[in-house]
């Protein structure tokens, strides 16, 4: 089985302070890591490379000291790393962003799942897994908190939503975004990174990797940041009060109206 | 202080730090309260490959030595110096192959050490043979192929738990201290029985116990060196697990140092925190000071085991000497900047204090230390 893992390096967030004068993050020698989330894409490729043999590519796009952030996945089991590195990528929103991860997929091959953290820590968008699948056109699962079966080229899966979970299965080749709640990743082995240290890490610039220069960088991305504000916050929950007896109907009454 | 450790080793302290920060820190007090052996961080240490760090590259290991193997010890220990203890008794029950162990032996024990498969024990100490390791009464007759064991030693680290127990016994009596002899017991062997857990005051959840031998039958093979090495086995041995101990004792004193700064500074009273007040910086100077010389110490011994140096002995005794009064104190003086609550089991504090305790005691007490330092001062001073 060949696994697929896409990554991102971003800024440590328990490091990170906001310039009290711009309200921006100050990223300035703050140190980088693997995006928390794409951690558990790390460790649940790991597992299934364990459960299933083959091996698992972590690819990531960014500047080239994001090859540190390949090392530490390879330093838990990943076998090979690919960093897609070139100025002409900068200022690529997550349209341009998934429009190259998904040209430097193309030019790795052939594979059996693609996985990805459901978003990342610094952008919080969670828009560039399903994009990837939308650029190679294969099927997508977001917010995975577990993977049931996975045979006969088919996977299933449970996926998290805001009341509970659905169960989806889906034809392999296909892209997996998951949440926290799948697995507790791995602490590295000393081997591991031993390991690491030495591995040779693919570097592909935009000419590599066969992709439309109008698609990518800064001109290659539709978006414009209008503005950034804190969303409202979510209205509480609702307190029931009176005879036990009618609440219970009342909230019976009200999780049918929910999930049902 | 900047110990200009090698990108090697620096790997092997944060791999330890993380372990002993997210896996060690969240259970050392409930393995403190259960006294149970904690085979989970065990597992972690073994996934981690750092049983391996002092174990050649050939047999299984990474390759380093002392100063590997005490780089982790104080690591864990800031953490749990109990649970540290799985490691570093393990070291201890290991030397004896490392050292003296021929290549078979080596082939067939030191792999699955490296890999943390087995934990190992060292067996020395009797009801009446402490400090006075001359008057073991363990016997290991030679029948034929075989050895036959009878005897039982006491206060055992990792007893029950390892796989692999190296023991010092008698083969001939009439020869005193040259007729002891150094021996590899395998766990499941006919007539190897554990005693029940004993009661600590600290270092909780490592498992002490008493290992008896009733005619315990092994095959000749597994006797260490020559007859009558043993107690040359066990002093080589201590040699190198002497920095181990003392390295635990840093990273216990460092444990409760932390927490005792972090302390003071959130603590108020007077309308301040009590870290402004001189009589509390004046102690968090001296501790501080007190760890970083006890660090250089062992850090300076371990470099020194690990050149290939012969004569180690009075070094590794000063290492430890040093750094587990080193501990005491520290841990003594952190409860008393926590005061009342430090007094409380609800609080870290009072583990570290317990746990530094036997670090004065065990692999020696620091009286025998003392011994072993004044004979080499003045045996040099004859020269």
């Amino acid at each position: 089985m060949h696994i697929i893992v896409c990554i991102k390096q971003v800024p440590n967030t328990t490091d990170v302070k906001i310039d009290p004068v711009t309200n921006t993050l100050i990223r300035e020698g703050v140190e980088s890591v693997v995006n928390p989330f794409d951690a558990y894409a790390i460790e649940e490729g790991v597992r299934l490379k364990e459960k299933f043999g083959g091996k698992v590519t972590v690819v990531t796009m960014g500047p080239p000291q994001a090859e540190n952030a390949l090392k530490d996945a390879i330093s838990v089991g990943c076998d090979e790393a690919v960093l897609v590195s070139d100025r002409k990528f900068a200022g690529s929103d997550t349209w341009a962003t998934s429009y190259t991860l998904s040209c430097a997929i193309k030019k790795i091959g052939t594979y059996d799942i693609i996985i990805c953290g459901k978003q990342a820590s610094d952008g919080d968008t969670a828009q560039v897994g399903p994009g990837i699948s939308t650029h190679l056109d294969i099927p997508q699962v977001t917010y995975v908190k577990k993977i049931e079966e996975l045979k006969d080229n088919k996977i299933r899966v449970e996926r998290m939503t805001e009341e509970g979970y659905d169960i989806v299965e889906a034809p392999m080749p296909c892209l997996i975004t998951v949440v926290k709640e799948i697995n507790s990743p791995r602490i590295p082995s000393l081997k591991g990174m031993m390991k690491a240290k030495s591995a040779r890490i693919t570097k592909w610039t935009a000419e590599d990797i066969d992709c439309d220069p109008d698609c990518i960088g800064l001109q290659g991305s539709p978006t414009r940041v209008v503005k950034i504000f804190t969303p409202p916050q979510r209205k509480g929950g609702e307190i029931l009060k009176g005879d036990a007896s009618e609440v219970a109907v009342k909230i019976t009454e009200l999780l049918k109206d929910i999930v049902l | 202080m900047d110990y200009f450790l090698t990108e090697q080793q620096t790997m092997i302290r944060d791999l330890a730090r993380q372990i002993a920060n997210d896996k060690i820190r969240p259970v050392a007090a409930k393995y403190d309260e259960s006294e149970e052996f904690a085979w989970d961080i065990m597992k972690a240490l073994s996934d981690s490959d750092l049983f391996g760090i002092y174990i050649p590259e050939e047999y299984g290991g990474t390759g380093g030595g002392c100063v590997e193997m005490s780089i982790v010890a104080e690591e864990l220990s800031r953490a749990c110096g109990s649970i540290a203890l799985g490691f570093a008794g393990t070291a201890l029950g290991t030397y004896p192959i490392l050292l003296y162990g021929n290549e078979h032996q080596k082939k067939k024990y030191l792999p699955d050490i490296a890999k943390g498969k087995t934990l190992a024990a060292f067996c020395i100490t009797e009801a009446e043979a402490g400090s006075d390791a001359g008057s073991i009464k363990t016997t290991a007759k030679k029948s034929g192929d075989h050895y036959v064991l009878n005897g039982a030693k006491q206060w055992i680290t990792n007893a029950g738990e390892a796989e692999i127990y190296t023991v010092i016994a008698i083969t001939d009596k009439s020869k005193g201290a040259r007729g002891a002899s150094a021996f590899i017991v395998e766990k499941g062997t006919k007539g190897i029985d554990f005693g029940k857990k004993e009661k600590k005051l600290g270092i909780r959840a490592s498992a002490t116990r008493e290992v008896i031998f009733t005619d315990c039958k092994i095959p000749k093979e597994n006797l260490i060196s020559k007859e009558g090495m043993g107690f040359i086995v066990a002093m080589k041995t201590f040699d190198k697990s002497r920095p181990g101990v003392a390295a635990q004792a840093v990273g216990i004193a460092q444990g409760a140092f932390d927490l005792a700064v972090e302390y003071s500074r959130k603590r108020i009273q007077f309308g301040q925190p009590i870290s402004s007040f001189q009589a509390i910086q004046h102690m968090l100077a001296d501790m501080g000071t007190q760890i970083e010389a006890a660090r250089a110490l062992v850090m300076a011994t371990a470099r020194m085991v690990d050149s290939g140096a012969k004569n180690i002995a009075k070094e590794s005794a000063m290492s430890k000497l040093f750094a587990s009064d080193v501990a005491m104190k520290v841990t003594v003086d952190a409860v008393q900047i926590f005061g009342g609550y430090g007094y409380m089991r609800d609080y870290p504090i009072e583990k570290f204090m317990r746990d530094a305790k036997i670090t004065q005691i065990y692999e020696g007490t620091n009286q025998i230390q003392r011994n072993v330092i004044a004979a080499n001062i003045i045996k040099e001073s004859l020269r």
